[in-house]
């Protein structure tokens, strides 16, 4: 790494340093924090909002327990899902297509559309040859916003749950879901979308645009240069930890991410509202230290697994280096495995934006993961498996870690031998179902699909050797996890993977999200008991190591078989 | 069950309303604001010349003639195919991306005269993410400018010095990695020498 990319990482972390608490205060507010219950910007948003609970025909004061507001979660999700899928299928038939694309399959469909519903952005096609500009908008935009805000508002419920006592109560999801909305994700991407515009990110309703190429000798004689409303998708792509690109190449694609800084900001936009949440949660719970100690962790497992995709990226591949190629990083080359990787971003810009889109829930890239070295895959690889708490996505990356923060105070609770409480709350039996239910469900929705693929002769449409099964495992973490990048080479248009990676990006977006919310009712059913000399803190450096030692355990317990034969396997035949 | 079906009025309305404001308003406001203040960039930052469009300044494109500097490989269609952004997404271990690598090295040592002990610069023997990298590393374009200079009856040096001109450096000076753009490049030597 260059002086350049060691302060481009510093300028990363003084930005969000400066902007995070800020937003973490005005999102609490935004959720109710304040006494009172008014927000900044009462005044323009509240007779917005006003209208918009008219229309939706809601009572915007009526609260609902959590049974209810995973009714109205999984009923919104189901209108969602119904209404993209017929986009999807009749997009071929339907107006505003200028690139002329037809509609989609059945369980392609399917798949596309449960992808951008869970906000995994999983993309089995290649955006600019199958999806044409009316879907991109009406679908896929409109998805982005309100799957980021679905886990926006499940969060905000769960700490309602720890927050209050002696209810049933955690809010209103229409409510909720409306201000994450209005409030946060929209002026926040608009701002973006008119920054990525003035760097060249285009955005316009053109088809292709046809040029003459420059080398007539070339054998080339036409390039066609493309268009569509990108700017607008690629704000809320980041900013919502979507991650599903306008074109194949997402953020590698020039028009979508021109230069050095674009690169950068997509980074430092796609870490801002899951890193401002954790504030959020700290003012909500009126303990800051709470979060301090959870943005330490988190960044903590940011800073490891990025700095080593970093290195394992510049360091270069071996086989490369014996054929006389020069992978050095001097003064007129940043070097390094440049396989998948754009000159403009070279392996620093690119293993930051690796390690940052895995953390969050992302799934965009800046350079083709594929194509990693063995150890500069398996970290973007493993960070998923963690469950993408560092610091995960938009909601639901916070309300990860705090059900992991529940088990490791059941954990030291049994080693102490007391009953476990967080933050005045109680720890017992029927939270810890919940809490195992959560912490099953998506190892089981990676790992036995994955192994099914492997063994499944039809299935096999992977890379041969280690690596193949680094694809396979890959993308299932990627689905199963709502991340939505891949391993790219391995096709996963064929009607069994649509169908198997549908249902894994299902699962792992509900069997963790309804838990969280019954987890939330809960608690909040529960009286708040005084803490005491016996009862264990929960921001100390120790509940830090013990919550990061948990993190990694249960990950690795469960993953270690399947990476050894995949990416390890891989790096020790280099 | 009668408690889901309650939720789905409110949820129909929301996916209405939500599509009008996000799906509709939203991208529309930002185009109205980018063709505003950014026609040209909003537009894909298009290269005229003559009245015809030549390309993208963002957008990379294939060059074989040996009096222009050469893109990087592309695994965009047939090469820097602008309709069908990709990489190669081969792994590291890939045979077949191994043996292509070996040949690109051929290749240009070959094209560039150069002798077996100079090494080539990584990002001329490999494929770019998006198959559209307008970028090749100042290493690449050092080694290629005796080349160019030749065919065209230029000087190293003023060669040199156009390549310099066309280096893009970090933006802010810390973000991202410097790279001379071939695109701009070859049509200021088309215009030097015309």
């Amino acid at each position: 790494m260059s002086w350049q990319n060691v302060l481009q990482v510093l300028a990363l972390v003084l930005l969000l340093g400066v902007t995070v608490p800020p937003l973490g205060r005005y999102m609490a507010a935004v959720f109710g924090s304040r006494s009172d219950g008014t927000a900044p910007g009462d005044r323009v948003f509240n007779p917005i909002e006003r209208v918009l609970y008219r229309v939706f025909g809601v009572d915007s004061k009526r609260e609902q327990r959590w049974n209810v507001y995973a009714l109205s979660v999984l009923a919104f999700t189901l209108v969602s899902l119904l209404g993209l899928y017929v986009l999807l299928r009749t997009q071929g038939s339907l107006p505003f297509n200028p690139t002329d694309r037809g509609s989609l399959q059945p369980t392609g469909a399917f798949n596309a559309a449960v992808s951008f519903v869970t906000n995994t952005n999983w993309q089995w096609f290649s955006g600019e040859v199958a999806i044409s500009h009316l879907t991109q908008m009406l679908g896929f935009a409109v998805q982005n916003f309100v799957s980021a805000a679905v886990g926006l508002a499940t969060v905000i419920a769960l700490i309602r749950g720890i927050t209050r006592s002696g209810t049933r109560h955690l809010g209103n999801f229409w409510v909720d879901l409306t201000r994450g909305v209005v409030r946060i994700l929209l002026p926040l991407s608009l701002v973006a979308a008119v920054m990525l515009m003035s760097q060249g990110v285009v955005q316009n309703f053109n088809g292709h645009t046809a040029a003459t190429t420059i080398d007539a000798s070339s054998g080339v004689a036409e390039q066609l240069i493309p268009g569509g409303p990108v700017a607008s998708q690629e704000a809320i792509k980041e900013l919502g930890t979507n991650g599903g690109g306008y074109y194949n190449a997402n953020s590698s694609h020039p028009f979508e991410s021109p230069n050095g800084f674009t690169n950068f900001m997509q980074v430092f936009m796609l870490l801002l509202i899951p890193l401002s949440l954790v504030v959020t949660f700290g003012v909500m719970v009126n303990d800051r230290r709470q979060s301090r100690l959870l943005i330490g962790v988190m960044a903590g497992i940011l800073v490891l697994f990025t700095g080593t995709t970093m290195l394992a990226e510049q360091a270069g591949n071996p086989r490369v280096a014996a054929m006389h190629i020069d992978q050095s990083l001097s003064g007129v080359q940043s070097g390094g495995n440049m396989e998948g990787k754009e000159v403009r971003f070279g392996t620093s810009g690119c293993g930051l934006y690796a390690g940052s889109t895995t953390g969050t829930s992302t799934g965009a890239v800046s350079c083709m993961h594929d194509s990693f070295t063995p150890i500069g895959g398996l970290m973007p690889m493993l960070h998923m498996m963690l469950g993408e708490i560092s610091p995960g996505g938009v909601g639901v990356g916070l309300s990860g870690v705090l059900i992991l923060a529940l088990l490791s105070v059941f954990i030291a609770g049994l080693m102490v031998g007391r009953t476990p409480e967080y933050l005045g709350k109680k720890i017992q039996a029927s939270e810890m179902k919940l809490v195992t239910l959560y912490i099953l469900a998506m190892p089981f929705a990676l790992l036995t699909f994955a192994a099914a693929s492997v063994v499944l002769e039809s299935a096999n449409t992977f890379q041969s050797g280690p690596h193949g099964l680094s694809e396979v495992l890959y993308n299932f973490a990627s689905t199963a996890n709502n991340n939505g990048s891949a391993f790219a080479y391995q096709g996963t248009g064929t009607q069994w993977y649509t169908i198997t990676q549908g249902i894994s990006m299902l699962m792992g977006r509900f069997l963790l999200m309804i838990p969280v919310l019954a987890i939330g009712g809960s608690l909040a059913a529960k009286p708040k008991v005084p803490a005491t000399a016996g009862t264990m803190p929960t921001h100390n450096a120790l509940f830090g190591a013990l919550l990061a030692g948990v993190i990694v355990i249960v990950a690795g317990l469960t993953f270690f078989p399947a990476l050894a034969l995949g990416p390890i396997l891989e790096h020790l035949s280099l | 069950m009668r408690a889901f079906i309650r939720q789905l009025r409110p949820a129909l309305m929301a996916v209405v309303v939500f599509t009008l404001l996000l799906g509709v308003a939203y991208p529309l406001v930002s185009t109205l604001i980018g063709q505003v203040a950014f026609g040209d960039k909003a537009d894909g930052s298009l290269i005229v010349r003559d009245g015809v469009v030549v390309g993208s300044e963002f957008i990379g494109q294939t060059f074989t003639a040996p009096e222009y500097f050469h893109s990087r490989p592309s695994a965009a269609g047939a090469g820097y195919d602008g309709s069908a952004s990709s990489g190669s997404n081969d792994g590291p271990l890939n045979e077949d991306f191994l043996a292509a690598v070996q040949e690109r090295a051929d290749a240009y040592r070959t094209e560039n005269g150069l002798d077996d002990a100079v090494a080539v610069p990584v990002d001329a023997v490999t494929a770019s993410g998006s198959g559209l990298d307008p970028h090749i590393s100042i290493a690449n374009a050092h080694l290629q400018a005796q080349r160019v200079a030749d065919a065209r009856g230029l000087s190293l040096d003023e060669v040199l010095a156009m390549v310099e001109d066309h280096t893009d450096g970090r933006s802010l000076g810390v973000l991202g990695e410097p790279g001379v753009n071939v695109v701009l490049l070859n049509i200021a030597l088309d215009d030097l020498t015309k």
